[in-house]
Formats: C-alpha cells, sequence, structure tokens
C-alpha cells in the first residue's frame, strides 16, 4: 500500500464471468449486447439479446438524461436504475464498469426491491444467483418473518375475541343477561361526555319477596327472567336495561326527552307486570313500581343525582300504592302523579 | 421453552390422532390451560409433561413419538410453511445437512427468542456423516430421525439413518447418503405461490 497504484488487467472466461455476475451484459462500444449473463437472459423468454441494443431493451430510470452509450459512460461506478421496457413493473439496480480495452463497458444488474416477484415471475431457483448473493437468504426471512406475522394475527384474533367475551362478561348480569351497574354506570359517564340528553327509570318490583318466600328461589329466578323479558321487549334496541339489585332495574332511554312517551312506556311495563308470571303451573303475581326523570330537567348533568332522584320518585310511587310510575319533580313531596 | 415447539407438538397430536387425544393428554398434562399459544413461552418442563403423557396414551415408546412429529412437521400440509423454510437450506440433500449448523441463527432471525436444537455436522467425505445435536428436550434427535428420514424423500435421496445414542452430552445421528437423486422428490418452488 504505498499509493501508487498499478491497474492490473483480469481476464475471465465468460462461463466464468457468468457464475460470479449472472445478470451481467457485456456492452460494445456503441451499446450493442455482446453477451448477457445467464439469469438476465431468463428474462426475455428465451430469446437471444445478442447483438440488441442496450436502450432498446432496457431504459435508464435514475439518473435521468440517459440514453446512450457516451452518457453512461459518464456514470461508470455510480447506481443505475433500470426498467425493462417488456415488463416495467420489473425494476432493477446496476452499475457500470469500463472494460480493460477501453471500447465497451460491463453492466452488472440485481433485481433490487422487486425481487421476490421477479423470482415467482421468471422461475428463478437457487442456482440463478450466484453463492454469494443473499437474495436466497432474503427469500427466506421474508417467509419465516410472514409465517411468524401470521401466527401473531391468529393470537391477536384469539385474544381479542377473548377480551370481547371477557368484557361482555364483565358487563352482564348473569342470571337474567341484562346489562349489570358496572355497565349501567359506563353508559351513564358516555351519555353525559358526549351532552346526549336521556331519561332514567328506576324500577323496583313490588310483592316479589312472596313469591320467593312462598313458591322459592327457582321460582323467583324465573319471575326475573321474565321481567328483563318484558322490560327489553318495551323499550328500544338502543336502550339500556340493567339489572342493579335484587329486585331492582334501572332502564337508560337515550335521546328521550319527552316525559307524556316516557310515562307511556312506564305504564306500558306496569301493564305488563301486573299480568300473572307462570312458574311450574303456579301463578306468580308480582307488580312494578317506576321512578323517572329526564336529563333535561337538570342545568349540569350528573348521573349520580339523576339516580337519587329517580329512586325518590320510585318511592313516591311506592307510598301511593304501587305499580304506579312518577316523575321527578323538584318539589316532589310523595304525590304520585297518576299520569305522567 | 418456546410456544412455537409447544403448539407444533400440540398440531401434531390433533392433527394426526384427532382433537380428544389433544384434550386428553392435555389434561393429563396437567397444562392448566387446553391450548398452547405459539407466540408466548412456557416452562419447558410442561413440554416434556406432555410427550410423556402423549406417549402414555398412545401406548407407544417417548422415541417414537418423536420421530413421528419430526416426520408431521415436513410433511403434514398444515405446517407446510416449516417445510418450504428448511428447503431454503440448499439444493440437495448435503447442501440441506449443511445448512443445519445455521438452523439455530436462521431461527432467530426469524423468531429472536427461539431456542432450536444446535447442531454440528461431520463430514467423511465419503457419503457418510455424524450429526451431533443438542436439543432443549431430551429426545430431540428422534424428532431429527424423523425429520430427516422425510426430508431425503423430498429432496429425492436415498439415506440410511441411525440414532446411536448419546455422546459427549449430544445425541448423534449416522447419516449414510446411498444415493442423492434417487427419486424426484418434490418440487421446492423459491418464491411461494400467491393465494
Amino acid at each position: 500500500m504505498d499509493g501508487t497504484s498499478v491497474d492490473h488487467e483480469i481476464n475471465l472466461q465468460v462461463a466464468a464471468l457468468d457464475r460470479l455476475m449472472p445478470m451481467h451484459l457485456c456492452l460494445s462500444s456503441t451499446g450493442q449486447i455482446v453477451s448477457a449473463g445467464s439469469t438476465l437472459a431468463k428474462l426475455f423468454a428465451g430469446n437471444s439479446v445478442a447483438g440488441c441494443g442496450l436502450f432498446d431493451l432496457f431504459e435508464v430510470r435514475r439518473p435521468g438524461g440517459i440514453s446512450q452509450m457516451s452518457a453512461l459512460k459518464l456514470h461508470a461506478g455510480q447506481r443505475l436504475y433500470l426498467g425493462l421496457r417488456a415488463d416495467p413493473s420489473l425494476s432493477l439496480r446496476g452499475i457500470a464498469a469500463p472494460c480493460a480495452n477501453g471500447q465497451g463497458l460491463l453492466l452488472n444488474l440485481s433485481f433490487g426491491i422487486s425481487v421476490i416477484d421477479a423470482v415467482r415471475h421468471y422461475a428463478l431457483t437457487d442456482a440463478d444467483f450466484a453463492p454469494t448473493d443473499l437474495t436466497v437468504e432474503l427469500m427466506y426471512l421474508v417467509e419465516a418473518k410472514s409465517a411468524v406475522m401470521d401466527e401473531l394475527r391468529n393470537l391477536n384474533l384469539r385474544l381479542q375475541g377473548a377480551k370481547v367475551a371477557a368484557e361482555e362478561q364483565a358487563l352482564t348480569d348473569t342470571l337474567t343477561g341484562l346489562r349489570n351497574r358496572r355497565a349501567l354506570d359506563l353508559e351513564l359517564a358516555q351519555l353525559t361526555r358526549q351532552a346526549m340528553p336521556f331519561s332514567l327509570m328506576h324500577i323496583d318490583l313490588d310483592y316479589f319477596k312472596a313469591v320467593n318466600d312462598t313458591l322459592g328461589h327457582a321460582a323467583g329466578d324465573h319471575v326475573l327472567c321474565d321481567v328483563a323479558k318484558v322490560l327489553c321487549a318495551e323499550t328500544r334496541s338502543g336502550d339500556t336495561v340493567a339489572r342493579v339489585g335484587g329486585d331492582e332495574f334501572v332502564i337508560v332511554l337515550p335521546a328521550m326527552t319527552d316525559a307524556g312517551l316516557l310515562g307511556q312506556i312506564a305504564q306500558r311495563i306496569i301493564a305488563r307486570l301486573n299480568e300473572p308470571m307462570e312458574f311450574e303451573g303456579q301463578a306468580c303475581r308480582i307488580a312494578g313500581s317506576i321512578g323517572m326523570t329526564l336529563s333535561k330537567l337538570y342545568g349540569t348533568v350528573d348521573p349520580h343525582r339523576m339516580l337519587n332522584d329517580a329512586d325518590q320518585a320510585l318511592y313516591a310511587s311506592k307510598r301511593a300504592g304501587r305499580a304506579q310510575a312518577t316523575l321527578h319533580t323538584d318539589d316532589l313531596a310523595g304525590i304520585p302523579q297518576k299520569d305522567c | 421453552m418456546h410456544g412455537l415447539i409447544n403448539r407444533s407438538l400440540q398440531c401434531f397430536l390433533r392433527d394426526t390422532y384427532g382433537p380428544a387425544v389433544w384434550v386428553s393428554v392435555a389434561r393429563d398434562a396437567r397444562l392448566g390451560f387446553d391450548s398452547f399459544e405459539a407466540m408466548l413461552t412456557y416452562d419447558p418442563a410442561l413440554t416434556d409433561a406432555v410427550i410423556n403423557s402423549a406417549a402414555g396414551q398412545l401406548d407407544r415408546s417417548r422415541e417414537a413419538v418423536l420421530e413421528d412429529l419430526g416426520t408431521y412437521l415436513v410433511s403434514h400440509p398444515n405446517v407446510e410453511a416449516l417445510r418450504r423454510l428448511l428447503r431454503f437450506g440448499g439444493v440437495t440433500f448435503v447442501d440441506f445437512l449443511h445448512s443445519l449448523e445455521d438452523l439455530p441463527g436462521r431461527g432467530r432471525m426469524a423468531v429472536p427468542d427461539l431456542d432450536l436444537p444446535s447442531f454440528s455436522l461431520l463430514d467423511d467425505g465419503n457419503g457418510q456423516f455424524l450429526l451431533k445435536c443438542r436439543a432443549p428436550v431430551q429426545g430431540g434427535g428422534h424428532v431429527m430421525m424423523g425429520l430427516l428420514r422425510t426430508m431425503a424423500d423430498d429432496y429425492g435421496a436415498l439415506v440410511l439413518l441411525e440414532h446411536q445414542g448419546f455422546r459427549d452430552g449430544a445425541e448423534v445421528i449416522s447419516i449414510n447418503i446411498l444415493e442423492q437423486s434417487f427419486a424426484a422428490g418434490r418440487r421446492f418452488d423459491l418464491a411461494m405461490k400467491v393465494g
């Protein structure tokens, strides 16, 4: 390494050059293809490219302005991006080097980023790449990574399914399938956050304890499930029906601002709860008392306060003789509203 | 033990003997869950428990179960990806044998925490090879017996294999290649089919 450079010429047989660079092109000084590597030849479906003009078969995409040998020579030693005129989707990388005789150029190409499509499209094999080429390792890696990604995607799907099921369980009352207290709180918090008007109904069953005491817990459970069906049937699909205690239920009705309509729904529920429910041939008689309130009655909507007010209205209904519905008013003094 | 290995064992038992056998093996091995996840890591003792339980329930030796697992890994359509990945190891069966030394490294390229067996290959230059195998699970050499036999078929090579037991803490398999291209073997396209 004394700083002086001595240019050695290396003479290679074409076959040896082909093994080292199976995608090379030997170009004459006028840009005619003298010989082509065996892998490059596969891009031309068996047609010989010897004698063809480089720029008839390829375009140099970058750097721009290279459409003649003189320009290509100026860019010898630089990275080139080329396209195949017969298959514009294929992009190639290349580098050109002047031949020792000063006449032509040796242009070596590779597939660059489109290698996987090229391998598939031209049915290339391991033997089409130089032994030093890492293309096969690259393909291995792409395939191994996609196998791993598939596994991860499957794992994510299973976890997502489990998460949905666990959340559903966490928000559901197991006996009736209605929403539970937690789901109710989430729904109220969301409506408040969205500033969506809504109404609340607090329902307490009358005479339920008597059913439990005389006919047993199985009958009681059966009644609770029947009540759940009634409440769902008498409300809209977007309403939330929650069981919040042994025989206490809360219904949240989003976008409900009409006190008259709310009262009608309450009356329908009361009427249906008055019908006897049957359990193993026995008639179970219960009734329902309801307290109601609407978010539009409040300057600032506080779900906790609304629940309390609905509860107060409910006890007004109970005091008034059960099977009643009462709407919350600020001066509620225990007088039930017979017709809301 | 990596979930990929445990999951392969589970899929082998399920695909070969049916879901009921897997359920029963999982219960007998006291896994505490009904399915391994491929991308999680498990106590190696669980892997051993599953192998022992499968051997007991199928009334076969541990070695025979492991050898069948090796065959399954490179021949069942459900795990075709693995056969393809192994075929990247080389164009001929001898190339493939030499590529086994790179296998843990190749495995880690795809899954950094994968604990694959490590191999060293002695080539006497005469078609006779000795493969030394150090596996995280005892009997990993028997998995290799099934895998090598099936891969030889895949490459179309005619080989004789013998598990020679343990030597210096490694399982030793002798491989005698009678003919490299005995049959056509199975086709291997470098690029995966699309769709």
